[in-house]
């Protein structure tokens, strides 16, 4: 037997499609692109309208959230509506002392409910991978944000409306705004945007709110937003992670836009057809104006609707390759069998 | 192994005369073809009965009754139906009729976009004594055995190929 050079994936199956859908690192460019064009085929092209459609019909789905989330959580309970799922949504806070024992004794309760798919928000970065770890091989985990760490369907859906709006991922500029030292979606942001071979990801904020070494990211660092958004294609802005900020890092809201906001005459810096960004909530007149926020170049809302698509898209695709699986391995086993059946026949 | 070849545009010809004719009790009909095979009839039967409405489009995939058995078909696309299904009369268009489950999948999608007043079936190629749901088409082009396979290519031209099942060896 030799020896593994590198651990496998914990959220690929065995023929290395998406079995969970944890994080976007390591994932590849197919695994990514099978899930946006899957979204599309969601979206009906002449009125925009995401339809309702069996696919997932008898399937039971259980949102966990252990952070709070409206936007998220609303549209994930909406895409496994549109799949015709059953579902079912929980808000469960937990005290941090005992999260370890507590949250297993929640999924084992829960997975008795029979449950097939597992859409989990928490606020410690790797509770989703914790979970994917102790789930019964038949049901499902996907990451709808863990602390710091990675938020893939958000990075999913930003991807896609980047696609929808400029037509491909490839060949472009894009500048990340503000809090990145905190935020999960901009993480998993960098890792789509390089898995899809962006030309350029710049990441632009203070020293104070960007990780140490941002190069390590494959990223180009400015400090300077009017330097930094020069020629870019798609602004993505995020919000100030107060909830995260354990000391002062900004000396204050005001200040913080006065120097990163995102204002008209900054906008302007960027190519005129740039588009606006923001995985929301928006905090107006903190990382962006409202002038900006509500212009034509903004496209947060669509954001919002793309988003219950490409939901859709993961949680279908995800099924779809159980199923796929499941499949395969029924013919290995009879092929096996054919085998044996064949041996005893002519024995050697 | 046999194979045959067969003229399919004169079953197309043949076959939108039959349509014509059914269409006098059913005015203003609109077409709508399954996607990949029916596009390619539904085209071709559009053109020759001079529709005025734009050829319709489904795609099954996400109606298919085996989806947790063989999964999601990778080259799904969105439906395209740029007008009104409401008390309207349709003629869906499939290239072969076999188990009938496509169009029962078909149907099902057709009443998601709401309540035709009347679908009239149209294919190209039935293989009859295999069917497995209870439908029948209303204009057939070419009658065939359930033990031929068809291969169906296109969609210019479209080229129908049949060749007879090779006996299975025991």
């Amino acid at each position: 037997m030799t020896a593994r050079l590198t651990a496998p994936n914990p959220q690929l199956n065995e023929l290395g499609k998406l079995k969970h859908l944890l994080t976007l690192e390591g994932l590849k460019q197919h695994h990514l692109t099978e899930i946006l064009d899957t979204a599309e085929s969601f979206i009906d092209p002449n009125t925009n309208k995401i339809k309702k459609v069996p696919l997932l019909r008898g399937k039971s789905i259980m949102n966990l959230f252990f952070e709070p989330s409206t936007r998220t959580r609303t549209t994930f309970e909406i895409a496994e509506k549109r799949l015709s799922a059953d579902i079912e949504s929980l808000d469960i806070q937990t005290s941090a002392t005992k999260k370890g024992e507590s949250l297993l004794d929640t999924l084992w309760n829960l997975q008795a409910m029979q449950a097939d798919m597992f859409v989990i928000r928490h606020a410690e970065s790797g509770a989703a991978h914790f979970f994917a770890q102790h789930v019964a091989p038949h049901v499902h985990v996907l990451n709808a944000g863990d602390g710091q760490h990675a938020h893939p369907t958000q990075a999913l859906l930003d991807m896609f409306t980047i696609r929808k709006k400029k037509g491909d991922v490839f060949d472009l500029k894009v500048a990340i705004v503000g809090d990145i030292l905190h935020s999960r979606v901009v993480r998993s942001q960098i890792q789509a945007l390089s898995i899809l071979e962006a030309r350029e990801i710049r990441v632009i904020g203070p020293k104070t709110l960007l990780p140490e070494h941002p190069e390590a990211l494959g990223v180009h660092v400015y400090h300077d937003i009017e330097e930094g958004l020069k020629d870019v294609d798609v602004i993505i802005m995020v919000r100030l992670q107060n909830e995260r900020m354990k000391s002062a890092l900004i000396p204050s809201e005001k200040e913080f836009f006065k120097r990163y906001g995102l204002t008209e005459k900054r906008l302007a810096l960027a190519k005129p057809d740039a588009i606006v960004m923001h995985p929301g909530p928006i905090n107006r007149g903190v990382e962006i104006d409202s002038a900006v926020a509500d212009g034509p170049q903004s496209v947060i809302l669509e954001q919002v609707t793309y988003g219950i698509a490409v939901r859709m898209a993961v949680m279908s695709v995800i099924m779809s390759n159980a199923a796929q699986l499941a499949q395969h391995q029924a013919e290995q086993e009879q092929s096996a069998l054919a085998e044996e059946n064949a041996e005893m026949e002519n024995p050697q | 192994m046999q194979q045959l070849d067969i003229d399919v545009s004169a079953l197309l010809e043949t076959m939108s005369g039959q349509l014509n004719e059914k269409m006098a009790q059913r005015p203003n009909p609109k077409m709508i073809g399954i996607r990949t095979g029916g596009e390619w009839i539904g085209e071709a039967l559009h053109q020759r009965l001079g529709l005025q409405e734009e050829l319709g489009l489904i795609d099954i995939s996400f109606y298919r009754d085996d989806f947790s058995r063989i999964g999601l078909n990778p080259q799904v696309k969105p439906a395209h139906i740029p007008w009104d299904i409401e008390d309207q009369h349709i003629i869906l268009v499939d290239d072969v009729l076999y188990t009938g489950r496509t169009i029962r999948s078909a149907l099902n999608e057709i009443f998601d976009y709401g309540r035709p007043a009347s679908v009239t079936l149209v294919v190209l190629l039935d293989r009859k004594g295999c069917r497995e749901l209870p439908f029948q088409a209303d204009v057939v082009g070419m009658q065939l055995e359930c033990q031929q396979t068809i291969k169906v290519t296109g969609p210019d031209p479209i080229e129908v190929t049949i060749s007879e099942k090779a006996e299975v060896s025991a």
